[in-house]
């Protein structure tokens, strides 16, 4: 019958139809064609699946002491004139109360990473959703919203974590959230700036033109255009939580023993930098190494993403 | 014979991208003699800019030019860079489209023009500074010893490119290049300016090329022609030639496709078709649209901006309303508040008896799918992240709910097919596209839903004059097909009056006067409608060299000035900024002719 | 110009008052007080003095009293450190850490300019990559890391440079000497170098494409003159926006400078402050800190103003 002639008409002409090339695809590409990203990205993998399984197959868990390997080096270390070598598989040497520092640097890599990770999820979502609403109300909300945002940015942020950790007592949970807390009025920032842009284009007012109503404009047109940014933006929020969370530890504000992150290590490292640089070298470089990581795959986004390279 | 300016053999410019080499010029050969205009036309992606960076070494770094190019006899293609810019600026000097980005914005104007002499001619400053006010003078710009202090943002568009021209001019160059100098301004600003060009052509004796996409200004101004399409020059010669005896198809193709204010019923082109039903859809009483704007200083009172000050007008079914004006007169305000875009502050708009100020949210909504709208920016216009599918489909699944999933792909595919796209692109982004076809996708979606009123704001504005004549006879025919109204926006009149019935002319916020097509070219009364028609570039050398022309003096005045209403109205005239200023009334001088009050002329 | 000056003025006084009484609020919901941590005295001299604190007397109006010495530009005393007061404190330790931080913003701004700049002019060649790479190591790794590790090299193990040996103090102030200033100021600026040097490439290669840079070059300026008079100004605008962060910035790293480098500056009160909950020595450094952060943001306003004349007469 002539339903199934349609029917069959479109099928036909969907097998015909073009693929075409969406804007995603084109940065993807982009993306994979800038080594320094793709080198870093399988770098940052690497490092996380050591953080995650690592610790399974060492011989030692990062709580142990041994009194009789205190502040050793590793057996290869170049430097004949070290008080004590750690021996066996303490392939980063000790640290001052005998405890195995490779395993305490790949704990320190979960304890940051996840600070990191989570503390940037807090911002996202707290950001997203207050940049979103400020730009796309507009007008004295706007206004009024983004006040808040500066007054709030007046105060260096460290000062604010600090007062936060103090106030609640160095709680665990508590790090991640004030972390994001604070990361988050950039996150606004970008999110209204770009959410104002949008509003603005002409696609929009087509949209409304066509009766979408205000949800659908927000969850068809804006959200997906804001994305791009956005994600760059998370990139490199992941490294500058990941820095404040050490900074704190740095100043006995962050992470408490027994747990440990790469802030830790780096601080009692510090201490022992005459006598034992291996305590501050490896969990540093880790951490230095991560941080360059993110960066390079942020800025390699932001290339692929923008829009004037056509 | 006197040694040619500039004489240019087998130039070739290319560019190194990411996607591959560029090939923008090829084989360039042409030469400049002295005193005499070169008009360059080409649409883009010509080359005809790239062309002229290259002759004066202004390439892009990834940019790399070949061949001959002599000044005088000496050679200069790829001179170093200090040798060049001893040249440059001083012999031979360019002038680009955009006024506003190409001055810099932290230097005043006087500064910037003192600069210029002060390098070439090592001028005391004093000297300088007096040269440089004649020269402003020289292109007629009042008060120029004001203007020498002022930044180039407090200055408009027109006096802008004044400015550039005179910092061109300063150091009595041999030859002057004009990269579409006039393509970013009005249409009465624009003829200004051209005139401006033609004077000092007669009076410095400078040559002077002319690169443009509009084969209305190169008729005014130039000696000689050259085409260029796709980096290669496709006929050269003099004027009447080219014009009155192309030779090339794509010369031809050009001349046919460009819209004739003189002349709009051309042979092979869209007309409006003939309508019988007399039936009123929209009826537009007194409509005013005023936005609050805060003035300067720390307490200021907000005035109001009067977007759209009193607007009436009628639109029967099947009739396209054309509606004509120049930037600030209130033409695209105007058109979204008929569609109940952007809130109106006073009078009504009824479509088919209903007051659309009156009617619920949710029923304006559904209004949408009789009231749809064509924007300028083809691509602008278009969700980048959508497919053109998706995008075609929006007003589909927003408006007509009950469609099958079905349904709406295949009635997408069919008006992909009526507007001249293959449905099997259906899943392609905007960004594959050209402008023209993206314009189609746009005027797809405003179809789809089988609307009885399109608005078409500047909706061919932003297209290459082939693709415009294409474009334009697309809309007709879909128009006549259908049977729907048409509001048809822009700031050209040949183009207006080529395809609607009844012309509006639109003067900050206020219809200046109204007619059939017909009547508003040959029986137009209203002063601003004169200077309109006059200013509107005629692609036929002889008859733009024997228009009559009717001149406004000065730019556009802005909205914020109440006094700017009754420029053409003297008499009534407070000479106070904010006074409260005598409405000019609209008269019928005959039937279906509107034309505002105004001074004898 | 000036209205414009003063409306942002007047917009920073409500910004400041806000500061403080989140502060003071936020201090006084946290459990535990000042005396805790000390032998428990017996109750009647708890009374006393807590009285003598006006801590006895409920939170909101202990707010009012805050309030009202502040006026008089009395910060109250230190809880913890009884001899003093806490504009005593500040005024040991102010000058120290506007030396430090002073120095640092200049250096930053400085070098961070010249390379960016430098870096900008020869886009993608061999000056570029190592620019934007040493940038790159200055926003990763942090304070806290760079100077053990400049500390090392210069200080304890110390460095010979064109023949001549350069060993820096590895700590102390000694009243400001030169030598001790180095290392502290330099670990102080790098991270703000690089990222002014970041910012100053990208808005420079954006102004060098602009149209008007194209008609300066149009007009037979010499590439200097381009650079200096008509791209420069352009260019250090984003940089301008962004001074107020880069002293933020340098604030919060002295925390740490002036803790591994054994600087007596007002930081080194903060973290102290904060872990022994001397609210008053909190709230007067974080006043200070605050006010400062807001005199220049607003300084930069109209900095940026001067250099931008499209801004002066927008709202």
């Amino acid at each position: 019958m002539s339903i199934t002639a349609d029917r069959t008409g479109e099928l036909v002409s969907r097998a015909l139809d073009v693929k075409g090339r969406s804007l995603w695809e084109d940065a993807r590409r982009r993306l994979f064609r800038n080594r320094a990203a793709v080198v870093s990205i399988i770098t940052l993998g690497a490092i996380a699946l050591m953080a995650v399984f690592g610790p399974l197959f060492l011989a030692y868990s990062y709580d142990y002491i041994d009194y009789s390997v205190v502040s050793c080096a590793p057996d290869w270390w170049p430097d004949p004139s070290v008080l004590c070598n750690a021996g066996g598989s303490h392939w980063f040497g000790t640290d001052s109360v005998g405890r195995d520092l490779l395993v305490r640097t790949l704990y320190g890599a979960r304890v940051s990473l996840a600070v990191g990770l989570i503390a940037t999820l807090v911002s996202l979502i707290i950001g997203v959703a207050y940049g979103a609403t400020a730009g796309y109300l507009g007008g004295r909300i706007d206004e009024l919203m983004m006040r808040f945002v500066d007054v709030l940015y007046s105060i260096p942020y460290i000062f604010l974590v600090i007062i936060l950790m103090v106030i609640f007592n160095r709680n665990f949970f508590l790090l991640f959230v004030a972390i994001g807390a604070v990361e988050w009025l950039t996150m606004s920032r970008i999110v209204r700036g770009q959410t104002l842009s949008i509003k603005q284009k002409e696609f929009i007012e087509a949209a409304r033109a066509s009766g979408v109503n205000g949800f659908g404009i927000i969850t068809r047109h804006i959200v997906p255009n804001v994305f791009g940014p956005v994600i760059v933006y998370v990139t490199l929020t992941v490294p500058a939580s990941i820095l404040a969370e050490s900074f704190l530890s740095f100043l006995g504000l962050g992470i408490q023993e027994p747990l440990t992150s790469w802030g830790v290590l780096i601080s009692e490292g510090a201490n022992q930098m005459e006598t034992a640089p291996w305590m501050l070298i490896f969990p540093a470089l880790f951490m230095a190494i991560t941080l360059f990581c993110f960066n390079f795959i942020g800025d390699g986004l932001r290339d692929a993403l923008d829009p004037k390279d056509r | 014979m006197p040694q040619p300016i500039l004489e240019v053999a087998d130039l070739n410019v290319t560019f190194t991208t990411p996607d591959g080499m560029v090939h923008a010029v090829r084989d360039a050969n042409f030469h400049i003699d002295e005193s005499e205009c070169l008009g360059v036309v080409g649409e883009s992606g010509s080359g005809k800019s790239q062309l002229f960076l290259a002759t004066i070494g202004l390439l892009a770094a990834n940019g790399k030019a070949s061949g001959s190019v002599k000044y005088r006899g000496r050679e200069i293609l790829n001179l170093s860079q200090p040798r060049l810019n001893k040249l440059r600026g001083s012999k031979i000097t360019m002038i680009f489209q955009d006024p506003l980005t190409s001055l810099t914005p932290h230097m005043t104007v006087g500064a910037q023009i003192i600069e210029s002499l002060r390098t070439h001619s090592g001028l005391p400053y004093g000297v300088a500074e007096k040269r440089a006010m004649e020269v402003l003078e020289l292109v007629r710009i009042p008060e120029a010893a004001r203007r020498m202090r002022q930044f180039p943002h407090e200055l408009s568009g027109g006096m802008r490119q004044r400015v550039m021209i005179a910092m061109a001019t300063a150091c009595g160059p041999d030859l002057l290049i004009a990269d579409e100098p006039t393509t970013a301004l009005d249409v009465t600003v624009q003829a200004q300016i051209l005139e401006i060009m033609r004077d000092l052509k007669t009076e410095l004796k400078t040559a002077i090329v002319l690169v443009s996409h509009d084969m209305g200004v190169i008729a005014g101004i130039a000696d000689r022609v050259q085409v260029m399409r796709n980096g290669d020059i496709v006929e050269a010669g003099p004027i009447d030639d080219i014009f009155y005896r192309p030779r090339h198809d794509y010369t031809k193709m050009l001349l046919d496709a460009m819209p004739r204010v003189d002349n709009p019923d051309r042979k092979g082109h869209a007309s409006p078709a003939p309508t019988a039903k007399p039936e009123v859809l929209l009826n537009v009483d007194d409509l005013k649209v005023y936005f609050p704007v805060r003035g300067k200083g720390i307490f200021s009172k907000t005035k109001p901006l009067r977007a759209v000050d009193g607007v009436s007008f009628t639109l029967h079914q099947g009739e396209t309303l054309g509606i004509v004006g120049e930037s600030g007169c209130g033409k695209s305000t105007l058109a979204r508040t008929v569609l109940t875009l952007l809130p109106k502050t006073h009078g009504t708009v009824v479509w088919m008896t209903r007051d659309l100020s009156q009617i619920s949210e949710s029923d304006q909504r559904r209004l949408r799918k009789e009231l749809q709208i064509v924007f300028q920016d083809p691509l602008a216009s278009l969700d980048p992240r959508m497919t053109i599918g998706e995008s075609i489909a929006e007003p589909l699944k927003t408006l007509e709910r009950d469609l099958s999933r079905d349904a709406i792909k295949s009635r997408v595919r069919d008006i992909m097919n009526q507007v001249g796209l293959e449905p099997g692109w259906i899943n392609r982004y905007p960004h594959e596209f050209s402008g023209g076809q993206n314009q189609r996708v746009g005027i797809a979606r405003a179809m789809v839903v089988k609307p009885k009123l399109v608005i078409c704001d500047e909706a061919v504005s932003a297209l290459d004059v082939s693709i415009q004549a294409q474009i334009i006879d697309l809309i007709v025919k879909l128009q006549a097909d259908s049977g729907m109204s048409m509001i048809f926006i822009s700031h050209d009149l040949s183009v207006v009056r080529q395809i609607s019935h009844r012309v509006m002319v639109l003067y900050l916020g206020r219809v200046v006067e109204f007619a059939d097509r017909e009547t508003i070219y040959k029986d137009a009364r209203h002063p601003y409608t004169k200077a309109l028609i006059s200013a509107v570039p005629i692609p036929d050398p002889k008859a733009e060299r024997a228009k009559k022309r009717v001149r406004l003096s000065g730019d556009l005045p802005s909205p914020l000035d109440s006094r700017a209403q009754l420029s053409f109205l003297k008499s009534k005239l407070i000479d106070d900024f904010d006074a409260e200023q005598y409405r000019p009334k609209l008269i019928e001088v005959a039937p279906g002719h509107l034309v505002a009050e105004h001074d004898p002329v | 110009m000036l209205s414009y000056a003063i409306r942002r003025l007047l917009g920073a006084i409500p910004t400041l008052f806000i500061i403080i009484t989140l502060a003071f609020f936020m201090m006084r919901i946290a459990p535990g007080g000042p005396f805790d941590s000390q032998r428990r005295l017996p109750p009647e001299i708890e009374q006393n003095v807590k009285a003598a604190y006006n801590l006895d007397k409920p939170v909101y109006q202990q707010y009012f009293i805050y309030l009202g010495k502040l006026a008089h530009g009395d910060l109250g005393p230190s809880y913890k450190n009884k001899d003093f007061s806490v504009n005593e404190m500040i005024a040991d330790g102010l000058p120290v850490s506007a030396r430090l931080g002073l120095a640092a913003i200049f250096l930053a701004v400085l070098v961070g300019l010249v390379m960016g700049t430098v870096a900008a002019l020869r886009q993608n060649r061999a000056s570029d990559y190592s620019v934007m790479f040493i940038a790159m190591i200055g926003i990763t790794i942090p304070t806290f890391v760079m100077a053990p590790i400049l500390t090392l090299v210069f200080g304890v193990y110390g460095v010979s440079l064109f023949g001549y040996d350069i060993s820096l103090p590895v700590g102390g102030w000694n009243g400001g000497a030169l030598r001790n200033m180095i290392l502290p100021v330099i670990v102080l600026a790098l991270p703000q170098i690089a990222v002014i040097a970041r910012l100053t490439r990208g808005s420079m290669v954006e102004v060098l494409h602009s149209n008007y840079v194209r008609t300066a070059r149009a007009k037979g300026l010499s590439s200097v003159q381009v650079v200096l008079r008509h791209a420069l100004r352009a260019a250090v605008l984003p940089l301008v926006s962004y001074l107020g962060p880069a002293i933020a910035g340098i604030l919060t790293g002295s925390l740490v400078v002036e803790q591994i480098f054994g600087i007596p500056g007002i930081g080194r009160y903060f973290v102290q402050g904060a872990l022994n909950r001397d609210y008053t020595l909190v709230l007067g450094v974080l006043i200070y800190y605050a006010t400062f952060v807001i005199l220049l943001n607003l300084l930069a306003d109209v900095l940026y103003a001067i250099l931008d004349p499209r801004v002066r007469y927008a709202r």
